[in-house]
């Protein structure tokens, strides 16, 4: 009896949390990012795309070029040739210029310039999440409404230029009319249509995307790949332990009745 | 002569000076526990496990993190990236948090499922709510120190609830943050309590709880007492010894634990966003509130409840109050029987709806809130407060089953009060 109202209870709770679930406010969907951490060429694809880009605006405070160097399969001499533009010794973490410029107000000089500080790249894939970084930086798009010129999908209001713009080229965002739940008409946007030609046509425009964003979630944490690793060696271990302290406690327990 | 153990040698003369062997005899090598634990009763021993493990992590953390506004979220990536195996201390530390609450509640649901609150356990479990209140206020001072968006905004608004209370609310807020805002003032004073005050009193309750245990004796999931039945040395016939029975069953608990913790902590530190939340990795930004402040999940249940009544000084009454009732739990139930095997229908359907209501509301208080979700938080809140304010009543008039007298390992007991105890085929400990 008490198992049956608890069955009914149970159901009711199944039948009416996903519709709570749901009620969750629908932005612009997250294409999933196509990385892997595994890819040493796309790492370092990545991090060239970073320090070419990205780096002059934005900090991987945390990340020492030659932990990168050895993560990612180069040597010193080449991360140094290749990825610092800075004068930065190898061991040095990966700051630039502007994250320090103060200006004449005493605030960071960046803040009057674009609105805002921009923020240190360091843990973004892990704040953010890789879906949300892979699908931001493919939707941006030419509004003229913009001190800047562009607007995004995902970030509405940005105050970021669309940095790679030279790669993809500019694009206009299709919409189309939807009614919301009250009934009111409001303009969605579904695709976008390419106006200006990049460097990159649209596949290796994301692939390129892809190769940063691998690079952004290898920063975000470094020692992720040997965290797993050594996790089957320590789950291995606890196993065994459970098989021996189990037979150890059945050989004690035999004379407990 | 200080030595009654009849010891000799060096563990003779430490017996003639401090007591060694009789402390070993009473609390393990002769505590006499029943023999019929199930997986229930290995969550007091987990909590002792995750303690240790939070002190020795959050030990060697300290070495590395630095307690300032400017440098705490810095020194965490520092841990995290520089200090070798820092990331596995860290990780151990952090999901070792939630793993502590997930024991707790565990732990706490046992005593519900079979009466542990009840005579002559009553101050066993009044030192475990303190524990569990110490615990809530360590976990709280912890979460700000990595000095993140949630962190930074966690603390604002447990501390602004403080602010509700008529009259002296908002200078107290301003003496607990020793600001106007959260600042370096309030890390340094959280880090503090975190690692000096909050541990010290930890480990005096739990040396409380399990010195008050160790005094009555344990349950176990019949809800009968094995003291009923002494043999010639004055020791429970249905006993067992600690050592070895438990020690080695608890051996194998504590590794299928660990199999758990290893898995969060090298496959999903983050815990899906509920150990570590992802907010939490952008570095606190007193000028930038975040869209939706959810606290850490151990704490949801009681933040539902806050949001559910619409009035700040009786939500913030409320959420106290929730956690208040547990201490009067050894006197709210009235019946006599401890255990929910033998207990009546109202009891069954109570505790059910209440940790139905506890788990629905944790839901509720990690998710933003909507009209429809504070109505739905609002009743659960009410089956909540009513099992425990309902309780003297459902409990007086449960239809209860017989109790066994005694309880065994392999046989279940069937012989009721009042049968022929030598029915009772066994019996050979102690």
């Amino acid at each position: 009896m008490g198992k049956t109202i608890m069955r009914k209870i149970i159901a009711f709770l199944l039948m009416a949390l996903p519709g709570l679930v749901l009620a969750v406010e629908a932005g612009y969907p997250l294409d999933p990012a196509p990385i892997n951490l595994e890819d040493k060429t796309s790492l370092q694809r990545g991090a060239r795309l970073f320090v070419n880009y990205c780096m002059g605006c934005h900090s991987v405070q945390y990340q020492r070029y030659n932990r990168l160097a050895r993560d990612v399969g180069l040597t010193d001499e080449l991360v140094l040739q290749n990825l610092v533009f800075t004068g930065a010794k190898v061991g040095d973490t990966m700051q630039n210029a502007m994250s320090k410029t103060i200006g004449d107000d005493g605030k960071p000089a960046a803040r009057r310039w674009f609105g805002a500080q921009p923020p240190d790249l360091s843990l973004i894939a892990r704040s953010r999440g890789v879906d949300y970084l892979y699908t931001y930086l493919r939707t941006f798009y030419v509004d003229e409404k913009r001190p800047l010129g562009v607007n995004n999908a995902v970030f509405p209001m940005v105050g970021m230029p669309h940095a790679l713009w030279e790669l993809q080229g500019l694009q206009k965002p299709i919409y189309e009319k939807h009614k919301d739940a009250e009934g009111n008409e409001t303009e969605v946007i579904v695709g976008f249509q390419q106006v200006v030609p990049g460097k990159l046509n649209a596949t290796e425009y994301n692939a390129a995307v892809a190769d940063l964003v691998n690079f952004l979630a290898y920063v975000a944490e470094p020692i992720k790949l040997e965290r797993q690793r050594i996790g089957v060696w320590v789950l291995a271990f606890l196993a065994l332990c459970i098989v021996v302290f189990y037979l150890l406690k059945e050989e004690y327990w035999k004379d407990v009745h | 002569m200080a030595n009654t153990q009849g010891t000799t040698g060096l563990r003779g003369w430490i017996d003639e000076r401090f007591p060694l062997t009789e402390l070993w005899r009473e609390h393990v090598g002769e505590y006499f526990a029943p023999p019929n634990f199930n997986f229930f009763y290995i969550f007091g021993v987990l909590s002792l496990v995750v303690l240790v493990n939070q002190i020795l992590t959050g030990i060697w953390l300290t070495m590395s993190y630095k307690p300032s506004a400017a440098e705490a979220f810095a020194s965490v990536e520092y841990i995290m990236r520089d200090v070798e195996w820092g990331w596995l201390l860290r990780y151990m530390h952090s999901t070792g948090a939630s793993a502590f609450f997930i024991v707790v509640y565990l732990h706490m649901f046992r005593g519900l499922l079979y009466g542990s609150y009840k005579k002559p356990r009553e101050l066993v479990w009044i030192f475990g709510m303190l524990i569990f209140l110490s615990l809530m206020a360590e976990a709280f001072f912890g979460y700000l120190l990595p000095w993140g968006q949630m962190s930074y905004w966690g603390a604002q608004v447990i501390i602004s609830l403080f602010g509700a209370i008529p009259g002296i609310g908002p200078d107290l807020t301003v003496w607990i943050r020793g600001d106007y805002v959260v600042s370096d003032a309030t890390l340094n004073r959280f880090f503090a309590l975190h690692v000096i005050a909050l541990p010290f009193v930890l480990v005096g309750l739990v040396v409380a709880h399990i010195i008050a245990l160790h005094h009555v004796g344990s349950n176990n999931p019949e809800g009968v007492e094995i003291k009923k039945y002494l043999n010639e040395k004055g020791q429970p016939i249905d006993g067992i010894p600690f050592h070895p029975y438990y020690t080695v069953k608890d051996l194998f608990g504590v590794a299928v634990f660990l199999f758990f913790f290893a898995l969060v902590i090298f496959y999903m530190p983050e815990g899906g966003g509920y150990f570590l939340e992802h907010p939490n990795f952008d570095p606190a930004d007193p000028l930038k509130t975040p869209p939706h402040i959810a606290p850490v999940w151990y704490f949801t249940p009681y933040y539902a409840i806050l949001r559910a009544i619409p009035n700040k000084l009786l939500g913030v009454l409320a959420m106290g109050a929730s956690i208040a009732l547990f201490f009067f739990l050894p006197w709210l139930d009235r019946c006599k029987v401890k255990s929910i095997r033998y207990r009546g229908l109202a009891w069954k359907v109570a505790l059910t709806l209440f940790a139905i209501s506890f788990l629905a509301l944790g839901y509720l208080g990690a998710l933003p809130p909507s009209p429809a979700r504070t109505t739905m938080a609002q009743i659960f809140a009410v089956i909540y407060f009513g099992f425990f304010l309902l309780m003297p009543f459902y409990t007086r008039l449960e239809k209860t089953k017989p109790v066994p007298e005694r309880v065994s390992y392999r046989t279940v007991t069937v012989e009721h009060a009042g049968e022929a105890k030598s029915a009772v085929p066994f019996g050979r400990h102690g």
